[in-house]
């Protein structure tokens, strides 16, 4: 960890889509070291909280504060302290796993190719770093997008199921991340459908339909 | 270390010029595009080369405006698709720098090389020689406010199914003073009149649309993102 | 001033003010278009170029008027809602776009109907007629683009900014369509409207453009009504409203 994390809270967030109130005053406070595991029935609002969270959806009501600060004033701050990784992988096909990282995580910190190399090596997917991503599986590529989580370096992580597409082995090395991401102070949300076999203390925050 | 805006520029323009070039069909289809619809108009109306010359600019103009369109769609739309469009607006740089960089990109890639080969067009159709140098200079102003305007439409309609159509509806009418100004300069080109008044409001538009298409266009991309 | 403001912010006081002024802007935009009508028709003498072909102006003038006022307004209450999130801006936005909308079509229907006895065309390529279709095109787009998304929300965003990429773009079109219109015609065509006019033929202009505003008002009441009512479908001073 570059910086020592600050915290993150949301107080009282509330999104309607259309007709529907997706969000209804979600709230909770994430301190460094922190994992806080969200779960509920398909529909709740999981992804949806995400996007609140990493500041691309912008909230009816409520504020999403980093430290003291809403996270729309310190926007760019707030982005280089955080990692989102969505529901899919997010790679471009035609550039190789290694171009994908070294431009993902270019922009927000300056990377040696060695470095996002090593980071691929350690997600299982170093023999892939120059084979295009449209070619790698399903599980490949969301391992590639762990190894993107794990270069930024950043102190809050948001993952959107990354659980899915993973094998038992990648199960396991997602959840020793988690543990060490933790227990370096960083701060980590993360949607998942089964209870996290995670070593360190998980909260829990379960979202109702 | 931080990265700077000038280097996340860089790093996003080479992004898309590699992204560019690993497809390089889908960079000629705009191009063949053009050419395909300019052939169109010599077998509709007359292959007289007076009646060409005189139709000239309007069937260049029109075509440029076209062929731009079509290649518009894809400015963000790929990106968007495979959730890396999420990952740029969340890369701690602005997302104006991001518009920047990817909508030059995008000009390098069709609307300069289009540009490039309109002379070959412009022969063709009976364009004298001397009228080629204002054709480019109007052309290469037109379609790079074109592109500034296409990324302000590309940006509202990247979400939509169907946003092909939606987006040739809106950016159109925006494109008319272009269309009007840019066929103009060449016309007086071709008949041999001084064609500056017609470049100067073209440059107008291009310097105007530079500076607040970015700022409209990253206002639309937060919209659509949501 | 700021409290007004406010307090029209909110849509239930919106509703309701709209409710208020509604029959009053139709009352008079029937008297002023009552005798606009019959003073413009009947009693202003005709010109002396046109004939009594001239007389459509009554009706073409201030429905161009209104198609740029109707934009302008558009624009403005959906800058409104996006730069200070007051949502009832966009329910003035999508109420006043259609109305805009129909006033540029009928500019545009006038026009072409004056154009045959003048012109002996329905259509010339007049500036001013084209610089109308450009708008109509630009309404179209803004229509078009609310109705596309699924989300009324982002739709509503998204057609508020094209809405003031667009009122930028209106004087340049404007003027370019006039640079264009000289450019090849050469300045002698006949315009429809005319800088001296004599007060007999003057003042029934002046009450129906009057009027058509307070027809526009009132119609753009009974719209955004309409509006507030669908899109706080599920707030509780609404069921009690359907209720009653």
């Amino acid at each position: 960890m570059h910086e020592p994390a600050a915290g993150l809270t949301a107080e009282k967030i509330h999104v309607w889509r259309g007709d529907r109130h997706v969000l209804r005053g979600v709230s909770f406070a994430a301190e460094p070291g922190r994992l806080l595991h969200v779960y509920g029935p398909n529909g709740t609002g999981k992804t949806t909280l995400l996007r609140v969270l990493c500041g691309l959806l912008r909230p009816e009501s409520g504020v999403v504060r980093w430290g003291t600060e809403a996270i729309e004033t310190i926007r760019s701050d707030y982005q280089r302290a955080m990692t989102y990784a969505s529901h899919e992988a997010a790679l471009k096909g035609d550039l190789t796993a290694l171009e994908n990282l070294r431009y993902a995580v270019g922009l927000k910190r300056r990377v040696a190719d060695e470095e996002l190399r090593a980071t691929l090596e350690r997600t299982g997917v170093g023999p892939c770093a120059d084979l295009p991503a449209r070619v790698l599986s399903a599980g490949q590529r969301r391992r590639v997008a762990m190894a993107r989580v794990l270069a930024m370096r950043s102190a809050l992580w948001l993952l959107d199921e990354p659980y899915t597409n993973l094998d038992a082995k990648g199960g396991e090395l997602l959840t020793a991340l988690l543990d060490e991401h933790a227990g370096a102070g960083g701060i980590a949300l993360v949607v998942a459908h089964h209870a996290l076999p995670l070593a360190g203390a998980v909260a829990r925050l379960e979202l109702a339909a | 270390m931080n990265v700077g805006v000038a280097r996340g520029i860089w790093l996003v323009l080479t992004r898309e010029l590699r992204l560019g070039f690993r497809r390089p069909d889908q960079l000629l289809q705009p191009l063949v595009f053009f050419l395909i619809v300019t052939t169109l108009f010599p077998l509709a109306l007359s292959p007289l080369s007076s009646m060409l010359r005189a139709m000239a600019p309007g069937v260049l103009w029109v075509a440029a405006l076209l062929a731009s369109l079509l290649s518009m769609e894809t400015l963000f739309k790929a990106d968007a698709d495979d959730g890396t469009l999420e990952q740029l607006a969340l890369s701690a740089q602005p997302l104006g720098a991001i518009v920047v960089a990817k909508t030059i990109a995008h000009w390098l890639v069709s609307g300069a090389a289009l540009v490039a080969m309109s002379p070959l067009v412009a022969t063709a159709l009976s364009v004298p020689e001397r009228a080629l140098p204002t054709m480019l200079a109007s052309l290469a102003l037109g379609t790079l406010t074109l592109s500034w305007l296409g990324a302000i439409g590309a940006g509202l309609t990247v979400g939509l199914r169907r946003g092909g159509v939606l987006l040739s509806l809106i950016v159109l009418p925006l494109a008319m003073p272009l269309l009007i100004f840019g066929a103009s300069a060449t016309d007086r080109a071709i008949g041999g009149e001084d064609p500056a008044g017609a470049l100067y409001f073209l440059g107008a538009l291009c310097v105007f649309t530079t500076s607040l298409g970015p700022l409209a266009a990253s206002a639309a991309l937060r919209i659509t993102l949501e | 001033m700021w409290t007004w403001f406010h307090r029209l912010a909110s849509p239930p006081h919106l509703y309701r003010t709209a409710a208020a002024w509604a029959p009053w802007l139709a009352f008079a935009a029937v008297i002023l278009i009552g005798y606009g009508l019959v003073d413009g028709l009947v009693f202003a003498p005709p010109d002396y170029q046109q004939g009594d072909a001239f007389r459509i102006i009554y009706v073409h003038a201030p429905s161009a008027w209104l198609s740029l006022f109707g934009y302008t307004l558009m624009a403005v209450a959906g800058a409104v809602a996006l730069i200070w999130r007051i949502k009832v801006g966009y329910a003035v936005a999508a109420a006043a776009a259609p109305i805009g909308a129909s006033f540029t079509l009928s500019a545009l229907v006038t026009g072409s109907l004056w154009g045959r006895p003048m012109w002996g065309t329905y259509w010339a390529w007049d500036p001013r007629l084209t610089s109308e279709l450009i708008l109509l095109f630009l309404y179209f787009g803004v229509i078009s683009l609310r109705k596309a998304f699924e989300d009324p929300n982002r739709g509503d965003r998204a057609s508020a900014l094209l809405g003031i990429v667009g009122v930028v773009n209106v004087p340049i079109v404007h003027f370019s369509v006039y640079w264009w219109n000289s450019l090849h015609q050469g300045g002698t065509v006949m315009r429809l409207g005319k800088p001296e006019m004599p007060g007999s033929m003057l003042w029934p202009l002046l009450a129906m453009l009057a009027g058509f505003m307070c027809f526009f008002g009132a119609v753009l009441c009974v719209r955004v009504r309409a509006e507030i009512l669908s899109r706080e479908r599920q707030s509780t001073w609404v069921r009690e409203v359907v209720a009653a």
